[in-house]
């Protein structure tokens, strides 16, 4: 359960299993090959103790002087590094042995030292090296015991010496069988068994917490980091950001996380705002039309008595203010309904330059009498745009008071600039009719791809057939291809009604490789594009060539007190006022609410104590 | 049937309706009020007006149902549309819907209350004339034929189509007869946007009222008839052709022009 919830310990778990088994395999070849390495040397040790003996006693053999060889036997045997030294004869009875007891006892055929060679009917003459020796214990917990038989060969010299003990027909004379203990071996064996397994223990120990502390640092962690992210984020709080403090692939992975959750932010912001404007606007619309209808009684009435009143000039007087004062109050119900969308903004070509000359022309006193310097950073060549004059006036006169209040009285600066950039129609323009080559409408109504009528096709592969939604906005790939098979097979797309090919023959994804899909925007030529959903790739030559959107880019920037964080995403709201009493809490609400109608986008960005900047764009139109 | 009364008064707010009783009753007009459309309809039974003050938001039947219902039964009474919720639809439909021949926002003064109803009544006038004429039953939209292809928003003001894609505005025969001698234009200059729906211009006639002329179309003036303003006499003599105000780019023509009527 805990491995398959988390990441890291799974990665954990799996390095620390393969070091785990890599470094048994390893401990265990190791130790077996010290094993033999060791006790090579000790039998290579002991065959040569054998042939020195044997050799030794070669002279007292020639001349069969058994007391000198019973003695050799027994001063040799006696080191501690040797068990017991016997020769056996050829009938297998004991003749000489390092202890005297055994001399004369007989062994029998199948006794360790004899059966190696009389283990087939005929004795073998000649027994390989490594097969003189043996190991073996003699009891099951004693110690190991090494014994090297040695067989002494007949040779001229024996059947012709002067005793004639042996006859020329005879092989074997006998064996000279020397019993070393492996105590010694045995206990180095061991420790270094030990000490490698110690060894192994630890580097394992050593290698998982490093791997663990590893996986934890590069992994888990930032992992757990997305994953707390993904969850306030899905839980509202977008203003949520992962802390991005490297350059692979998870550092990448957090920035774009970061600026997906910007735009998000930015997207929600807007649609907040539109919400929240229209709520405004329902709000001014039911507020107007229930103060309008006493207004009329105040301003008939009042007009009425100042009609009648024209002997009277005091009371004339007296009547000409309310009269008047009622007729403003009208105007700022009327105004109120301006500012909520209840009436369309008088859109004409319009400088933006000149807007903001004479936005700054209003607040010139203020600013003066506050000693914030104007900077001015305009572009000559700036489009007209077409605007309502006013309304963006109003805007730009908000955004410099604001900035001016956010000074204070210290005195600084405000910059204002302005440019024209140009955004493509790619993810910012929708396709609203698709035609095929017989001029078939492809446009679904009925489905929706995100929200908006999606383009539909018909699909052929072999006898398989269905329908596909594409995805209407230009440049974007959230394709819903439904039971499609296989885009790289040889699928054939169609006009739902007419069958005519939608395919591009020939021709394939330049990213992918994928079938690509054409079709006619009416007046505005092919349109094509992959098929593959999530590649997006496209072609629209007309879009592509003349339809980059020009906005004007106007920004304003205070080095004044800043906003905090936490009041940025409030920002627009109506009502929401930094100023404390000396706001109304409605001026970056109408501001929001004018930039909107005219669908442009107002961004700010603020850090406390360094200053704000406010970014609008609007489209410059036609 | 009972003797002609001038005016009949539908609202539910009962101040607004004493305030246009009193100040209409002050220049001799007999004036009735009505709470609700149910109210004023059961007067039109038993009596007859010679034009109406209607609210657009009533409860039950709002002003443009009332329309619809006395249509239904046959009633020409024109009526004036009033409303606290002042926008461009609201002003637009009012003008286009059958029946309604002025609208006048909330809230208003005794002058602009007054100008409006002498308007309509004498509009209303020429209207019973030309009814006795024997002239076409459907009124408002027949009273001086306008020449073809000229568009009209309700019978105040006109604008015609040019094949440049310019249109010219102009106000129409019957509103420059049912004001009272034209003392001067107030117009809107060269640049200056013009809404459908929302006043382009006034008029002050010479007994000191001025007059709203709604403009038939959204756009942006490119000329005014300097011969107009200057000569208000012109307009009043040759409304279609030599008199007309402003020429214009319209913004929106195709929804504009839904609303007019040929």
């Amino acid at each position: 359960m805990l491995l398959n919830s988390k990441i890291g310990l799974r990665l954990t778990f799996g390095a620390v299993l393969t070091i785990l088994i890599a470094i048994a395999i390893f401990a265990y070849f190791n130790i077996q090959s010290q094993n033999r390495t060791l006790l090579t040397e000790v039998e290579r040790h002991a065959t040569e103790f054998s042939e020195h003996l044997k050799s030794d006693m070669r002279y007292d053999m020639m001349h069969a002087d058994r007391s000198r060889i019973q003695a050799g036997i027994l001063r040799i045997g006696s080191q501690e590094t040797i068990e017991i030294i016997n020769v056996f004869n050829k009938d297998g009875e004991v003749i000489y042995s390092s202890d005297l007891s055994s001399v004369g006892k007989m062994v029998t055929i199948e006794a360790a030292t004899c059966f190696r060679c009389h283990l087939t009917g005929e004795p073998l003459k000649n027994l390989k090296k490594q097969e003189h020796v043996r190991i073996f214990r003699h009891a099951p917990d004693s110690q190991r015991t090494m014994g090297i038989i040695n067989p002494i060969y007949n040779e001229e010299s024996c059947w012709t010496a002067n005793c004639h003990a042996h006859p020329e027909s005879q092989t074997v004379l006998g064996v000279l069988d020397v019993t070393i203990p492996l105590t010694e071996v045995d206990e180095t064996i061991r420790q270094s068994q030990v000490a490698i397994t110690m060894l192994a223990i630890s580097a394992i120990i050593v290698l998982s917490v490093m791997i663990g502390f590893l996986v934890r640092w590069w992994i888990d962690r930032p992992v757990r980091d997305l994953l707390t992210a993904t969850r306030e984020i899905a839980g509202g709080n977008l203003n949520y950001r992962v802390e991005v403090k490297r350059e692979d692939e998870i550092g990448m992975l957090g920035k774009s996380f970061n600026s997906m959750t910007d735009n998000l932010a930015d997207a929600r912001l807007q649609l907040f705002q539109s919400d929240k404007l229209a709520s405004l606007g329902r709000l001014a619309a039911g507020v107007a039309h229930e103060i309008n209808n006493p207004l009329t009684a105040v301003l008939t009435n009042s007009s009425y008595l100042l009609k009648r009143s024209e002997g009277s000039p005091e009371m004339n007087d007296d009547l000409k203010v309310i009269v008047s004062e009622t007729i403003r109050c009208r105007e700022i119900v009327k105004s109120l309904l301006d500012f909520s969308r209840q009436t369309v903004p008088k859109k004409r070509k319009a400088d933006i330059n000149q807007i903001i000359h004479r936005a700054a022309t209003v607040v010139e006193n203020q600013l003066s009498m506050r000693q914030v310097e104007l900077v001015m950073d305009l572009d000559d060549a700036l489009p007209s745009a077409t605007v309502d004059a006013n309304q963006i006036q109003q805007v730009f006169i908000n955004l410099l008071v604001n900035a001016c209040d956010a000074i204070g009285d210290g005195g600084g600066t405000i910059k204002v600039s302005s440019k024209v950039i140009s955004l493509g129609p790619a993810g910012t323009l929708q396709i609203k009719r698709a035609l095929c080559r017989k001029r078939h409408d492809l446009v679904d109504r009925k489905v929706q791809v995100d929200g908006k009528p999606a383009i539909s096709m018909r699909f052929r592969k072999g006898k398989q057939t269905g329908l596909i939604h594409l995805d209407p906005m230009y440049g974007s790939s959230g394709h819903q291809l439904g039971d499609m098979p296989d885009l790289k097979e040889d699928v054939d797309l169609m006009c739902p009604d007419c069958s005519a090919s939608l395919i591009a023959e020939g021709e394939t994804c330049p990213q992918c490789g994928s079938p690509i899909y054409v079709f006619e925007v009416p007046l505005k030529g092919l349109v094509q594009g992959c098929l593959q959903s999530g590649c997006g790739w496209h072609r629209w030559e007309q879009a592509d060539s003349a339809w980059d959107d020009e906005y004007v880019e106007i920004q304003v920037t205070d080095d004044g007190c800043g906003i905090p964080k936490s009041q940025l995403p409030k920002l627009f709201e109506p009502f929401m006022s930094t100023k404390g009493q000396k706001g109304t809490g409605l001026g970056l609400a109408v501001t929001w609410g004018i930039v909107d109608n005219h669908n442009g986008t107002i961004v700010v960005d603020s850090e406390v104590d360094v200053g704000t900047t406010f970014t609008i764009r609007i489209p410059v139109g036609i | 049937m009972n003797q002609k009364q001038d005016i009949l008064v539908i609202d539910d707010e009962h101040t607004v309706t004493q305030a246009v009783a009193k100040i209409c009753g002050s220049e001799g007009m007999m004036v009735a009020t009505a709470e609700h459309a149910a109210d004023a309809l059961k007067q039109l039974e038993n009596n007859e007006f010679r034009l109406m003050l209607c609210d657009i938001m009533m409860p039950e039947l709002n002003g443009f149902q009332f329309l619809e219902e006395l249509v239904r039964r046959g009633i020409h009474t024109p009526v004036i549309m009033m409303t606290g919720y002042s926008t461009v639809e609201n002003a637009v439909k009012s003008l286009t819907s059958t029946g309604a021949i002025a609208y006048i926002p909330k809230p208003f003064t005794a002058d602009e209350l007054l100008a409006i109803v002498n308007c309509s009544l004498r509009c209303s006038t020429l209207l019973e004339e030309a009814d006795s004429a024997g002239l076409e039953h459907s009124r408002a939209m027949s009273y001086v034929p306008s020449p073809a292809n000229y568009y009209r928003l309700g019978h105040i003001s006109w604008a015609l189509m040019e094949d440049e894609g310019t249109a010219r505005i102009g106000v129409s025969d019957l509103f420059m007869k049912s004001i009272d001698g034209i003392r001067e234009f107030e117009l809107a200059t060269t640049g200056d946007e013009l809404l459908q729906g929302i006043p382009c211009g006034q008029a002050t006639t010479l007994d000191g009222l001025t007059h709203e002329i709604m403009c038939p179309l959204s756009g942006q003036v490119i000329e005014v008839n300097d011969d107009a303003s200057s000569n208000p006499s012109l307009v009043e003599k040759d409304p279609y052709f030599r008199g007309w105000l402003y020429r214009v780019l319209p913004t929106n023509p195709k929804s504009d022009l839904q609303w007019l009527s040929l």
